[in-house]
């Protein structure tokens, strides 16, 4: 790195100090030169994102082309890996359950956060609410797995949630809520959101706070209840916001690793194995590198389809 | 502003139950872990006998001093890197508006989209042959890999957003690029280069995927790829496994309370301008 710092600075050092008189002489050489010695700048950077970033990609897409276990000879067969993935309903099956994640990790905080969002920008002024901002907003700077493993904790059999739950007369109700065929999914899926709606809540109040006051006021002047405000004021004008938050939160779904990992390892069976999961197992303790790989590219594929339409909602929003 | 007090007092209940929400975990950890180790306790209940030397036994079974200087090395490594480098970047897009730098912004936001299962077999593969595998340098390139499309669209969004005639002035009084770069805007960029640094060092720390496949010895590891490894070992011993995981998020919580309002605003501010 300093090496790399050093030559860039010998580079410019070089270079003669640029009078106007020089720019109007050979204008061409010195846009080249100049050009030349930015690129210098995006280099370093751009090699890391190349050589760990997108060469791995590129090398997902070629491994999804052969039958290979990791160690032996790689065998080309062709698209055979992904119809082996579309025809196996336990690796297809991953795919369905991200996308339900989505409604839990994406639908669920976006909406309920414009909901708390609106509330919040409407009765928690000042103090409350810059407190009320803090705490909602924890669940997303501590680690993924400890969220998960609080969680795994929590939604046990013995856990705080089973407990509740007996306390105002629901015992009927108790399960272990992981480990159920059932309920593991939306259990996964409520850890999604309590990881994700504060997020979503602040975003969008901040969304909020920079539209012009006087359009709330106006509103409330003439006695616009909540409701009012909320869907002829906030959710039309915020959503380039509500565009982001979809963004974010539906690929933090789709790339689901980390909770599903720690809480549920996939389990039962297969009724939370979500894409990240599949991979891991059957490149890493089936050593099937092929149809993990197919697996990666769909997963990659699938983020970039779903995302671009919202990319096109906050192109037209900031226009 | 009318609004009605039923609907003010309301609201508030509404957000201190969301709140409560939030924090209640925490408190469910924090009470489980102060049971006698091995037991099996009932989700809020006040131990009789507090055992706060469950957490010294979590430091140690942990073997947390190793811990904590694998997840401070690889920190180390990975965010004066990443940044340095992403600020460059983001200035020869951003402000020198280099030929090319159209493309070059396209190509690094698609990378925001990348979810880290579609690459991780093939950078396990990679590594070996380089030969970092199963180090700490196994983690830390790939990382300031991963790091770049964000940082370099966040660094980006910087620099564009300064007048160019900061630029055009200096340069015609004879100042390199370098001197652009180094002397006037790296100066004026401090504050977007903390957020970045911040953000950075909490994602480092809370790295899992990468830590878990790329590391075998889960004390080379960052804290969370080790604390994946704790839960393996000690899934049966809650009170154990609440308290290493207190530990192991102590620190965030530490980071986060310091430093929330740039946390806070570099996570908004870099995804809504992406």
């Amino acid at each position: 790195m300093p090496a790399r710092l050093t030559m860039t600075m010998k580079t410019s050092d070089n270079r003669p100090a640029a009078p106007a008189s020089s720019r109007q002489t050979t204008p061409n050489k010195v846009a080249r030169r100049e050009a030349i010695i930015g690129w210098l700048f995006v280099l370093p950077a751009l090699v890391m994102y190349a050589v760990f970033v997108l060469l791995p990609l590129l090398m997902s897409i070629q491994y999804s082309f052969f039958r290979w276990n990791g160690i032996g000879p790689m065998t080309w067969v062709g698209l055979d890996n992904y119809s082996r993935v579309l025809a196996d309903s336990d690796l297809l099956g991953t795919i369905f359950n991200s996308l339900r994640l989505v409604v839990f990790f994406s639908f669920i905080p976006v909406s309920l956060g414009l909901v708390v969002a609106s509330i919040m920008h409407r009765t928690a002024t000042g103090r409350f609410g810059a407190v009320a901002r803090t705490v909602l907003f924890l669940p997303q700077v501590i680690p993924l797995v400890a969220a998960g493993i609080i969680w795994g904790w929590l939604l046990a059999l013995p856990g705080l949630i089973n407990e509740v739950l007996r306390a105002i007369g629901l015992s009927d109700v108790t399960r272990a809520w992981l480990g159920d065929f059932d309920w593991a999914l939306p259990a996964v899926g409520f850890i999604g959101v309590w990881v994700l709606l504060g997020f979503c809540t602040v975003l969008l109040w901040t969304g909020m706070t920079k539209l012009d006051p006087a359009l709330f006021e106006s509103a409330r002047i003439d006695g616009a209840s909540w409701f009012t405000e909320f869907t002829r004021i906030i959710v039309p004008l915020l959503r380039n916001e509500i565009g982001v938050c979809l963004t974010v939160t539906v690929i933090a779904a789709l790339a689901a690793f980390d909770i599903v990992y720690v809480s549920t390892a996939g389990g039962p069976g297969n009724s939370t194995a979500v894409p990240g999961i599949q991979i891991y197992v059957l490149a890493f303790t089936e050593q099937r590198i092929g149809p993990a790989s197919a697996l990666a590219v769909i997963l990659t594929a699938l983020v970039l389809i779903i995302i671009i339409p919202f990319q096109r909602l906050n192109r037209e929003a900031t226009q | 502003m009318r609004i009605a007090r039923t609907e003010l007092y309301a609201g508030r209940m509404l957000l201190l139950g969301l709140m409560a929400i939030t924090i209640l975990p925490f408190i469910s950890i924090f009470v489980t872990a102060l049971h006698p180790s091995g037991t099996l306790p009932r989700g809020l209940e006040w131990p009789a006998d507090p055992q706060w030397g469950n957490f010294v036994e979590a430091f140690n079974v942990a073997n947390m001093t190793a811990l904590l200087g694998s997840s401070g090395y690889i920190v180390l490594a990975v965010v004066p890197v990443a940044l340095v480098i992403s600020t460059m970047a983001g200035f020869a897009i951003g402000q020198l508006r280099i030929p090319g730098s159209r493309i070059l912004l396209g190509l690094f936001v698609f990378g925001l989209t990348l979810p880290f299962g579609g690459i991780i077999v093939p950078l396990y593969y990679l590594e070996r042959a380089l030969g970092i595998y199963n180090t700490r340098l196994a983690v830390v390139l790939p990382l300031i890999g991963l790091y770049m499309p964000f940082a370099v669209f966040w660094m980006r969004a910087h620099f564009v957003n300064m007048p160019i005639e900061i630029s055009e002035a200096a340069r015609v009084d004879g100042a390199t690029i370098w001197d652009l770069f180094w002397r006037i805007h790296l100066p004026l960029a401090r504050a977007p280069m903390a957020s970045l640094g911040i953000l950075m060092s909490v994602w480092t720390w809370n790295q899992f995927l990468l830590a878990l496949v790329l590391v075998e010895d889960p004390t080379e590891r960052t804290m969370a790829g080790a604390l994946g490894a704790f839960q393996g070992h000690y899934a049966t011993n809650v009170p154990l496994l609440c308290a290493g995981t207190i530990l192991i998020l102590l620190p965030t919580l530490i980071v986060f309370v310091l430093f929330q309002r740039q946390i806070i605003s570099a996570l908004l501010q870099g995804s809504v301008k992406g």
